[in-house]
Order: C-alpha cells, then structure tokens, then sequence
C-alpha cells in the first residue's frame, strides 16, 4: 500500500496572529510552526494503516524551505520520505493553486490512498483534498473519524452536520480527516535519529512540470486582513446571591439583547 | 456571457437545511444587484413536496433534479449533475451553504469548473460590480476580503451568517434530466443523532470547558434544551473524553455563530475564542474571576456554574411560561 500525506505548516493555533503594514498578511516573526493539526492525524492513519498492510507513506508538501522542519517531524513519527514543493511562485497561492500543484506530484507518482486534513487551521479552506482528489480524477471521502481497507476498497465513517455517514470508495482514493479519527504518536527518540537520514527531495514548479505564471494567478486573492472588532467591555453581572445574579442575566437576555 | 446566480439547496431526509434558505435569500440579494434571476438547484429523490418551499426565499426558478441514484449525497454524482447543469446555463455566481457537505461539493466543484472558490464566506458584498467576501482565517482570529476571479464565482457562506428574507413569489418548477455519469463511491449507511440541534446552525449554544469537572454535562443539556439550544466543549472537555469530538468549539473544531453563546466553566484559550468570537452574544459563567474569557463577553457572572446554571434554566421557564 502506497500512501500519500498532503502536509502542510502551519503557525500553532495558540499563536497570536498580526496583521503585516500591507495588510494582506500576518507577521510570521514570532510565530511557533507545526504541522497542521488535521495534517497529523493524516500521518498518524497513514502509519497505522501501513503497520496494518504494509507499504510507504510520503509526506507532500507545498510550502518554503522551512516547512522541512514540519515534514522532518512527520518521518520521526514513522513515515517513509518528504517531497517538497518550494517555489516563490507559489507562496501565498490559494487552495486550488495548491491543489493543482499537490496533483501534479502524485501525477508522477502513483498513490493508492491518499490522506489530508479537512482544512489546514490557518487559511481554513476545506478545499485542497477533494480539490486534489478531482484533478486526479479519484473519489474522495470528506471528515472521516474511521476507516477500513479490505481487499481494492476503503470504507469510510465519515462525519456530516448532525450525524455519520459511511461510503465506500475503490482505490486509489482520498480520504480527509476529522478530529477523532486517532491520537497522533509522538515521535520517539531512535525516530528522531532515524528522521535525519530519511530523504526530502526539494523541487520547483518547473520540476514537476507546472507554469510559475499559472499558479502565480490565482483565482482568488486576498485584498485586505483584519483583526475582527473587539466586544466592547464586558459587563460582571452582580447581585446579592447566585439566585439574583441569574435573575438579572435572564432579564438583560431577554429585555436588552433580546437574544431568549 | 455568464448570466444568473444559482442556489443550491441542501436537504436532508426530506427537510432543508437553514443555510440553505440563508444561501437563497443571500443569492436573492446578490441577483437584485446584478439584475439577475436566482435559481435554485435541488437534487434528490423525494423531493415533489419540499422544492417549491424554495420560491418563498427568492428563487424565480427551481430546478429539481431527482432521481433514486441522488437520494444520498454522494460527491461525485452530485459533482457531475451540477457541474453539467452549471456548463450549460453559466451563472456568474453559484453560492451554497458551508456546511460538510457544501464544503465538499464546492471545493470538487472549484476543481472540476476551474472557477474561484470563497469557502465560509460571513459577509458578501459589492465595491463597484465585483464581489467582495469576507471570510474567516486562522480559526476566526482573521478577517479576510478575497476577490474572486474568473466564472462562476463559488461562494460557500457560512451556516448562521447571513439574513434570512421571505418573498411573496413562488418559483416556476422544472425538472432535471439527470446523468450521473460514472459513480464509484457507494452510499452504505447512515445515523443522524435524533433530536440534536447541529451545533453550527443553533441560535444558542452552552458549552461546558474544565469547570464542569467530569462527563454529566446535565446542567448545561437541560438549559439547552428549554433555549432549543445546542450543546459544544472546549478542546480540554474533548481531550478529557467527556463530550465526543463533534461538540467541539474553537479553531480546531467547529466554528459557531449563534445569537446567544453560553460559555461554562470556559477559561477562554484563544484556541476556543476563535470559535466562538463570531456569536452575537457572548455569557460566561466561570469562578475564577481572571478567566480571560470575561475579557471576551459581553455578560460575565462569577461563581459555581452547577449553582448558576441551574438557576438560569429556573428563569427561562419561568419567562416561557
């Protein structure tokens, strides 16, 4: 079983994040990355899955140099090798760009499972795994919290808005994560060491045969950031006792902010 | 020429998702400015008494596509049937509700058209005759303004965002032939959690954090239901193994905008604030009085939430009667 991790950097969502003076960024200064949270149940299932069928797992990636950081930490926990995609062109691209790059590696090298996060926590898309999943023609299962692989076909319990659904797919296929689906391991140790020997091969767009210019125009932009207005001050409701003070909050709830 | 903004709806087990009259009334107001008709897509396979409730949120047109293989969302027949539907009547703008299922669909959809994608859109509007969408980043720590280049402009709005508006006309109804194509994903089975309001549609949520010290989240499911509320946690209520992941708020969960927010026994990580810093109303009850979620609502009562909570929920009955 090959098996594919689309992974992505991200800053750790305890981050505080600030808008650049172009506005239309955030400073990245002082921002703690890792792998997107979503990305590392992906790596977790890919390894449980090969420790169950044997196989690889690759870890794929479209980011800067230092993302390596992210995919070295990805092989620790266990996988196989990392492949890169560093190009300026592609900074900043947004979710189909992305998609269409990811696309053009696994093009290269065929995948029978492919593995996302739902949506990486920083641009908060949902739309690079069933995007990646169109362009390579193959069926994608979205949020899944379980899985099973028998002979050609993977079964997916996959989570919709108040309730689960499960489909079955044939492979190759992808699948996306959901916040349950396992607890990522920790890398170990002797995997750590291990890590720093396993390869990361770097490559452009020109390398895996994609026009900068094509990914340069990406078909949605962003034109201006902001730090969503702060609630004005607070009000402590106070009162004698418990029982006032609930009295006075259902009272301001329903005659003042007429939300009850 | 690109012409025409289509809606689609979503349904489930015969009845429409909110969003999807939040999308249609959103798609309305977007086709009055472009001086355009709205037209609403529907697929499924019993759908002769539900789709013309459409018309009453502003579709001039209803397009029913049904069938017995479109009875379960299933991303590549619903793919095929709406991006063919989409290639032959080119609508410069498509908008659907965020939801799981929107967001798989638009995301395919955005592949397969090649058309620019707003996923989770809170706020649309125009600056001369393009679009603008605001969306949300970084878990909502973000506010971003993304233009859309290219046809049709997808937009994918967020469930609770956007206004509601009832029409007075009725759509004209039209039928689908519809070809699938070829299908490979196969619909199993499903389970649909009975009586539960969906989290990211209710118009209140409480939600219970460490404070509520254990898995009886009692208090807060009895106030949630006299408010037809929905029950959320934090991510350490969830990580404790108290409520399933699905309840979870915050950045790496699920993102709530309900008119009324309840947080219990919150601290307010920013983790947490993320999820929930869109709601209109924002209460938090919690003992410690240095709690930063104070800092972030707009009603803070300190003291022990099993004493308060159950005296609220006292209120609420008394005010409903």
């Amino acid at each position: 079983m090959e098996i594919a991790v689309l992974l992505k950097q991200v800053p750790a969502t305890e981050s505080l994040i600030e808008i650049t003076d172009d506005g239309k960024s955030i400073k990245t200064d002082d921002i703690k990355w890792v792998i997107n949270p979503y990305d590392e149940f992906a790596v977790e299932e890919a390894l449980q899955i090969k420790e169950a069928h044997g196989g690889s797992v690759t870890i794929i990636s479209v980011g800067p140099e230092k993302t390596t950081e992210a995919i070295r930490t990805a092989l620790a926990m266990g996988a196989d090798k990392g492949i890169l995609i560093n190009d300026p062109a592609a900074e900043g691209c947004d979710g189909l760009s992305t998609a269409r790059i990811l696309a053009a590696v696994l093009k290269e090298a065929p995948f029978d499972l492919i593995i996302a996060g739902q949506r990486a926590v920083d641009d908060d898309n949902f739309q690079v795994g069933p995007a990646v999943a169109e362009f390579l023609g193959i069926p994608n299962i979205s949020m899944v919290i379980k899985q099973e692989i028998i002979d050609a076909k993977i079964r997916c319990h996959g989570t919709i808005d108040g309730g689960t659904v499960i489909l079955e797919a044939p492979l190759p296929a992808l699948f996306t994560t959901q916040r349950g689906l396992n607890e990522p391991r920790y890398a170990s140790l002797p995997g750590i060491m291990k890590a720093k020997k396993k390869p990361i091969d770097i490559k452009t767009l020109a390398d895996i045969g994609i026009e900068a210019d094509r990914i340069r125009k990406s078909l949605t932009r962003i034109v201006a950031m902001q730090i969503p207005p702060e609630r004005k001050d607070g009000r402590m409701i106070t009162g004698d006792s418990a029982q006032a003070k609930a009295v006075e909050l259902v009272r301001i709830l329903h005659e003042e902010a007429k939300v009850i | 020429m690109s012409q025409g903004v289509l809606a689609i709806a979503e349904q489930i087990e015969g009845v429409f998702r909110k969003v999807t009259y939040e999308a249609l009334s959103e798609g309305r107001r977007i086709a009055d400015r472009l001086n355009c008709d709205l037209t609403a897509i529907i697929l499924g396979a019993n759908l002769d008494n539900i789709s013309k409730e459409l018309g009453q949120y502003g579709a001039d047109r209803i397009i029913v596509a049904q069938s017995p293989t479109l009875s379960e969302y299933l991303t590549d027949a619903y793919t095929t049937v709406i991006a063919d539907y989409i290639n032959k009547e080119n609508p410069a703008v498509v908008i659907l509700g965020a939801s799981t299922q929107g967001k798989d669909l638009s995301a395919r959809l955005s592949a397969r058209l090649n058309a620019p994608l707003a996923m989770d859109c809170v706020a649309i509007r125009f600056e001369e005759n393009n679009i603008i969408a605001t969306r949300s980043m970084y878990g909502g720590k973000i506010l971003a303004d993304i233009t859309l280049d290219g046809n049709p402009q997808i937009l994918a709005i967020r469930p609770n965002a956007m206004t509601i508006a009832n029409t007075a006309g009725a759509g004209s109804i039209e039928k689908l032939d519809t070809d699938t194509g070829n299908t490979v994903l196969q619909f199993i089975e499903k389970s649909l959690d009975t009586g539960k309001v969906e989290l990211t549609e209710a118009d209140t949520v409480i939600s219970g954090g460490r404070g509520m010290a254990g898995a009886d989240f009692t208090v807060i499911e009895e106030l949630a239901q006299l408010l037809d509320g929905a029950v959320g946690a934090s991510r350490s209520a969830v990580d404790e193994g108290w409520r399933p992941a699905s309840d979870q708020v915050g950045q790496t969960g699920k993102v709530v905008s309900p008119n009324l927010y309840i947080a219990c026994g919150i601290s307010g990580a920013i983790q947490h604030l993320a999820g929930m810093s869109s709601s209109k109303v924002v209460v938090a009850i919690n003992k410690d009085p240095e709690a930063p979620i104070f800092s972030k609502a707009d009603f803070g009562i300190e003291g022990d939430l099993f004493e308060i909570v159950p005296l609220i929920a006292e209120q609420v009955k008394k005010l409903k009667g």
